[in-house]
């Protein structure tokens, strides 16, 4: 029977909520909003991420014109910041607690319950075993009351010709556990991402680093991080060892970096030393110091049409494989009559099978060289807009070519000097620095994620390993003889009842 | 001995583990095509090593006694030889193992690269293969981990092998002996964990069979149960691995825990997927043939993980898959532009 005014099957606000959060909490719900997460995990892996990989998805990017603002839209480039990401998982969260605080309330008053009593029909159990036994039946339940509780089974006794018994409470309590760990560690996790900050910058060998936002070349801050509560420490790199690989099949790797550092902790502070070393880094309060590359930075001087020096520095080059062969450019803009822009390679060790076509033959810096083209005109440095450090912009700059027509390419040792070509000035390469690239990051929470995730661990042992099972125990009494039933169920789906049974059957027999 | 020699025995034990361990699947499908058109009922050895008399089976006596018995023999003499065979592959490929720390300068653990990890953990199956194989009644199982550890020692050596090298810098950590341990323990597990799970699906669909290997699978439930035993090993260690060990080294190297990395990503989906598995076991509607496959699908994104993933992305920071990545890190990502 309906109530007046609305349909058959039709519900009020109230009702559909609740249906609604039936079904959020249920299990197959929550089912399905994993394999959804891991669903949605995939196109992570695939497309660049940009909180990944900056640079690769700009490349990819520029490569798929069609295809990038369509993934922009649908959050591609960061999946796992984007709603529909989000979505799954505070969802998977709701339904989490949802299903976890009802049952933690059901396990508080299970936790006291008595086992339940014996069914009538022991037989119709699925593990079910009975023997036959001369013994009295009230010898037979007190020998099963003793066994089982040797066994550690919670009893309950004075029903007559049965006992129940059950054991594995702690199962649940696992269970429970694993679940709100989870929680805990979502909240380690988010604290990370809100409150902390990773930042790169590269350091010259020789040069310092202070802690402070204008220093960084990168730095990716959580969206409620206050800058006033960074560490005030600073450092310098005295000098950086590499061991490369002469021979074997892994010539020309690089090995046991060390970065020697002097810190101090804050400007008032001692100074202090440390070999800063992948796999080890340096920590500084709650703030972590990495070492996580190493290139080379040639030293140029430029002088200008006039003579003076216009230029006069390391710039750092950008390693693009094993070889350490490098790009970067030198931009002049105080050079006269015109602005002058270098672009080029680096390769720390020369070598050409023909001389147009350069290549670096290995990491180390044996035969350094730079080969750089030059460019004048405008460097579009006045105008304000941000631009690379790595990249010349084009649009104002033409390319310095010879009389034939040929860009002019410089090819320089350190300690040679190439003169540019109308009476532009010259170039030097001065020498070869190294520099290392340090991350510095702050990841607050991640004591509570490791410890939540550690009592996961702990809590998923529990619900996996400890077999919540029920046994009942059935005497009866015909012509001088007892049969003993014995029937047990396994709460868990993976126990082996039987076995059980079969045990606790050999020691109530053994007992007789 | 020296280290060319370390390197050159490891190469040998191998080829020889290869060769053993394909015997060792020649006598167990000589076995189970012995069986082939046996009924069930009519085969009184069916566990392993356990010789009863055929003539204590009243049902034998009705098909062919004579015949079955010396097939029964025969039967059992193929099954122990495959084991047999087995055991000695087993101790063949841990001297490859061996040979591979011993023949690296300084010695280190044999998992520095994607062959040595795939020569571990095709190790460790046929490993948990054995030391399970009575507890479990695995008698079914031989064929397809011999055939399995085969096919991928194969692949390892003709696809994968590379000469014994220092190992990469982010790699040199003591973390290296307990991440990479107990994500090869769970691999094994969950290898296992999925070839039961396949063989569930194959029994379930064919209950009707009386005869041959399909008939003498252990009952759906049974299976069921083993695959869940197994997964509910190898979960814990995955968690510990890929959830504890995992981000504690990453945050070391790599200076966050979490990076979202194309094999963290990964390891998560497996994490996931196995973790649904645990729960469509207790769900209605999903037990059984559901959970078995989500058991496989589980399997699937761990090996994709391992080896597919690598085709498909390049920005993994896990230097191993790819060595001729700059040795520490691609300094060139975070750099951003600035004026």
């Amino acid at each position: 029977m309906s109530e007046p005014g609305r349909g058959v099957g039709e519900l009020s606000l109230r009702e559909l909520l609740r249906w609604a959060w039936r079904q959020l909490t249920s299990m197959r719900t929550a089912l399905i909003l994993l394999l959804l997460l891991a669903l949605a995990a995939i196109p992570g892996s695939i497309i660049p991420q940009s909180g990944v990989d900056s640079l690769k998805t700009s490349n990819w990017q520029s490569a798929h014109p069609k295809l990038t603002p369509i993934y922009e839209r649908l959050q591609l480039f960061s999946v796992y910041d984007s709603a529909w990401f989000s979505a799954i998982y505070i969802l998977l969260m709701v339904s989490l607690v949802g299903c976890i605080i009802p049952r933690c309330l059901v396990y508080l008053r299970a936790m006291r319950a008595r086992p339940p009593i014996a069914p009538r029909n022991l037989g119709r159990l699925d593990d079910h075993t009975s023997y036959v036994t001369t013994a009295e039946p009230d010898q037979v339940l007190a020998h099963a009351a003793a066994v089982l509780r040797k066994r550690r089974y919670r009893l309950r006794e004075g029903q007559g010709d049965a006992l129940s018994a059950e054991k594995g409470y702690l199962r649940e309590a696992g269970n429970l556990l694993f679940h709100l760990s989870v929680i805990v560690v979502l909240v380690g996790f988010a604290m990370g991402s809100l409150f902390g900050y990773k930042g790169g910058v590269i350091v010259l060998e020789g040069g310092g680093f202070g802690n402070n936002l204008t220093q960084y070349d990168d730095f990716d801050p959580g969206s409620l991080f206050d800058a006033s509560t960074m560490e005030p420490f600073s450092f310098t790199i005295d000098g950086f060892d590499v061991d490369w690989l002469f021979t074997g099949p892994r010539a020309g790797m690089a090995r046991k970096f060390v970065s020697h550092l002097t810190y101090q902790t804050s400007p008032s502070a001692p100074e202090q030393t440390y070999d800063l070393k992948v796999n080890h880094p340096l920590r500084i309060g709650s703030t972590e110091v990495f070492l996580i590359g190493h290139g080379y930075a040639p030293v140029f001087t430029v002088r200008d049409g006039e003579g003076n020096i216009a230029y006069q520095g390391p710039v750092v080059f950008l390693p693009l494989d094993q070889t350490f062969e490098s790009f970067g450019v030198v931009k002049v803009p105080d050079a006269a009559p015109t602005q002058l822009g270098l672009s080029g390679q680096f390769y720390p060790t020369y070598a050409a099978n023909d001389p147009r076509l350069p290549y670096s033959a290995f990491g180390d810096d044996l035969d350094p060289r730079v080969s750089m083209l030059v460019y004048t005109g405008d460097l579009g440095l006045d105008d304000g807009t941000p631009q690379s450090v790595y990249s010349l912009r084009q649009d104002g700059l033409t390319m310095l070519r010879n009389d034939k027509g040929a860009p002019v390419r410089l090819d320089l040792r350190p300690g040679e000097t190439a003169k540019l070509p109308d009476g532009l000035g010259s170039v030097t390469l001065d020498g070869v620095q190294k520099w290392n690239k340090i991350q510095i990051s702050r990841v607050p929470g991640s004591r509570i994620a490791l410890g939540g995730v550690s009592f996961a661990l702990l809590g998923l042992l529990g619900s996996l390993f400890i077999r919540p099972r029920r046994v009942w125990v059935r005497v009866r009494r015909d012509d001088g003889e007892t049969t003993v039933e014995l029937a047990g169920l396994d709460r868990s789906g993976g126990g082996d009842v039987m076995a059980e049974l079969h045990e606790l059957e050999a020691l109530l027999e053994e007992k007789r | 001995m020296t280290n060319t020699a370390w390197e050159q025995l490891s190469d040998q034990a191998v080829a020889m583990c290869g060769i053993v361990y394909f015997l060792a699947l020649i006598a167990h499908l000589v076995e189970w095509s012995l069986l082939r058109t046996v009924p069930v009922d009519a085969q009184v050895l069916v566990t392993a090593g356990s010789s009863t008399s055929v003539d204590e089976s009243p049902a034998a006596k009705d098909v062919a006694p004579v015949a079955s018995r010396a097939r029964a023999d025969k039967v059992a003499m193929f099954r122990r030889l495959g084991v047999l065979l087995t055991i000695l592959a087993v101790a063949i490929h841990f001297v490859a193992l061996l040979g591979r720390g011993m023949a690296a300068d300084p010695n280190r653990v044999p998992w520095g690269n994607m062959y040595e990890f795939t020569m571990s953990g095709s190790f460790v199956v046929a490993l948990f293969y054995l030391l399970l194989y009575r507890r479990f009644q695995l008698t079914w199982l031989s064929p397809l981990v011999v055939g399995f550890v085969v096919a991928v020692l194969m692949i390892d050596v003709i696809w994968l092998h590379e000469r014994v090298a220092p190992l990469t810098e982010a790699l040199s950590s003591y973390w290296l002996v307990i991440h990479v341990v107990s994500a090869v323990l769970a691999t094994g597990a969950f290898t296992l964990a999925g070839m039961t799970s396949a063989l569930y699906l194959v029994k379930q669909r064919h209950p009707e069979r009386t005869t041959g290997y399909v008939g003498r699978l252990p009952a759906p439930r049974d299976l069921d149960r083993i695959a869940y035993r197994l997964v509910a090993f190898g979960f814990p260690v995955w968690t510990f691995a890929a959830l504890i060990t995992g981000p504690i080294w990453a945050h070391e190297a790599w200076s966050s825990y979490w990076n979202w990395d194309p094999k963290e990503v990964w390891a998560f989906i497996t994490w996931v997927v196995f973790a649904a598995y645990l729960h469509a076991r207790s769900t209605a509607g999903w037990k059984g043939r559901n959970a078995a496959i989500l058991c496989l699908v589980g399997l699937a994104t761990l090996w994709f993980n391992f080896i597919g993933i690598n085709y498909f992305s390049t920005t993994s920071q896990h230097s191993y898959a790819a060595p001729d990545q700059p040795t520490m890190h691609p300094v060139v990502q975070t750099v951003v532009p600035r004026t």
